[in-house]
């Protein structure tokens, strides 16, 4: 199925959950900041969160600013 | 002396916060942190980027720091209140700076926008600390809206050109009773010491340190600029005057004639 995440369409398997999502694109749940459908998702939440067709997923997280 | 600043229900002993951009690299960022001897260390937030490996920044920021997301990269206030949300969900408390921009030559903040942020984020219980234009009704509002600071810039972020604001940031120290932390623009010690003989409460400066040729030795010079500025102010600074004014007593020469 596809998904938007941050802006760009993205494949991802059937009924993954958004932890395991995460973690097929190389990335390491400490410390990001994920939005699925312009809702904050609180991290405890991330194992239960499955994901469907044409979800809209922002992955964030802290970089240098002043 | 018990000398400390006190924002959001914290006592802070330094004066001195710093920004994390435009390090050469993040490695030196915990030095820097040491010697500057900061509480505060303010970070953006942004879209993971999948084609470059990027690093986690907060592994390089002390754990007994406190980290003070910005809303940069918002145009409005409810781009701010997302973003300060967004951090706020990453775990590392409920500090923020707003920063609202829409002008690219000089960024500087819009007041307006600031202000009705400031007051959907302190309502949400955030501890807010507005980016701002000096203006003090803009301030005033600011205050009423429930800033736990007001942060007016000294001159446009990342120019390094001092505290051209000075007038106005002296106006907000005498009227506005919260701390007033003069954020962007300061490019030296000096600059930095001026604001706090001025009364700042704070500093606040990214690019004078990133950029400097040594980041950790300029970091140390802040820290006791910002120490020896807020000492002065503390002591209470001698009057100006026009004409000179002997510093040695004015009798008792050589060539007098008793």
């Amino acid at each position: 199925m596809n998904l938007k995440m941050n802006g760009k369409t993205v494949e991802a398997e059937e009924n993954i959950s958004l932890y395991d999502f995460l973690v097929s694109k190389q990335l390491e749940p400490e410390r990001l900041i994920v939005e699925l459908n312009f809702e904050i998702v609180p991290k405890e939440q991330w194992k239960d969160v499955v994901l469907k067709e044409n979800d809209s997923i922002e992955v964030l997280r802290f970089v240098g600013g002043g | 002396m018990e000398d400390s600043l006190v924002i959001g229900g914290r006592e802070l002993r330094s004066r001195l916060f710093i920004g994390t951009g435009k390090f050469s690299s993040n490695r030196i960022i915990p030095e820097v942190v040491k010697s500057a001897e900061v509480q505060v260390v303010t970070v953006a937030l942004r879209r993971i980027d999948f084609e470059s490996k990027d690093e986690n920044l907060v592994q390089y920021i002390p754990d007994d720091c406190i980290i003070m997301p910005n809303t940069s990269g918002a145009r409005n206030a409810d781009e701010a209140v997302r973003i300060a949300r967004l951090a706020r969900a990453a775990g590392c408390g409920n500090w923020v700076k707003i920063e609202i921009v829409t002008d690219n030559r000089y960024l500087l903040p819009d007041n307006m926008e600031t202000i009705k942020a400031t007051e959907m984020l302190a309502k949400e219980g955030f501890v807010v600390l507005p980016y701002m234009s000096p203006d003090l009704m803009a301030a005033k509002r600011l205050r009423d809206a429930g800033a736990a600071a007001v942060m007016p810039l000294g001159a446009p972020i990342g120019t390094n050109r001092g505290l051209r604001t000075r007038e106005l940031v002296k106006i907000l120290i005498n009227e506005i009773d919260l701390p007033i932390i003069v954020d962007a623009g300061l490019g030296k010690p000096s600059e930095a010491a001026e604001a706090m003989e001025l009364g700042a409460a704070a500093v606040l400066v990214n690019t004078a340190v990133a950029t400097a040729g040594d980041p950790v030795q300029m970091a140390k010079a802040f820290n006791l600029a910002v120490k020896a500025g807020r000492l002065a102010y503390l002591a209470g600074t001698g009057a100006v005057k026009e004409y000179a004014e002997a510093s040695s007593p004015l009798t008792g020469f050589l060539s007098d004639n008793a």
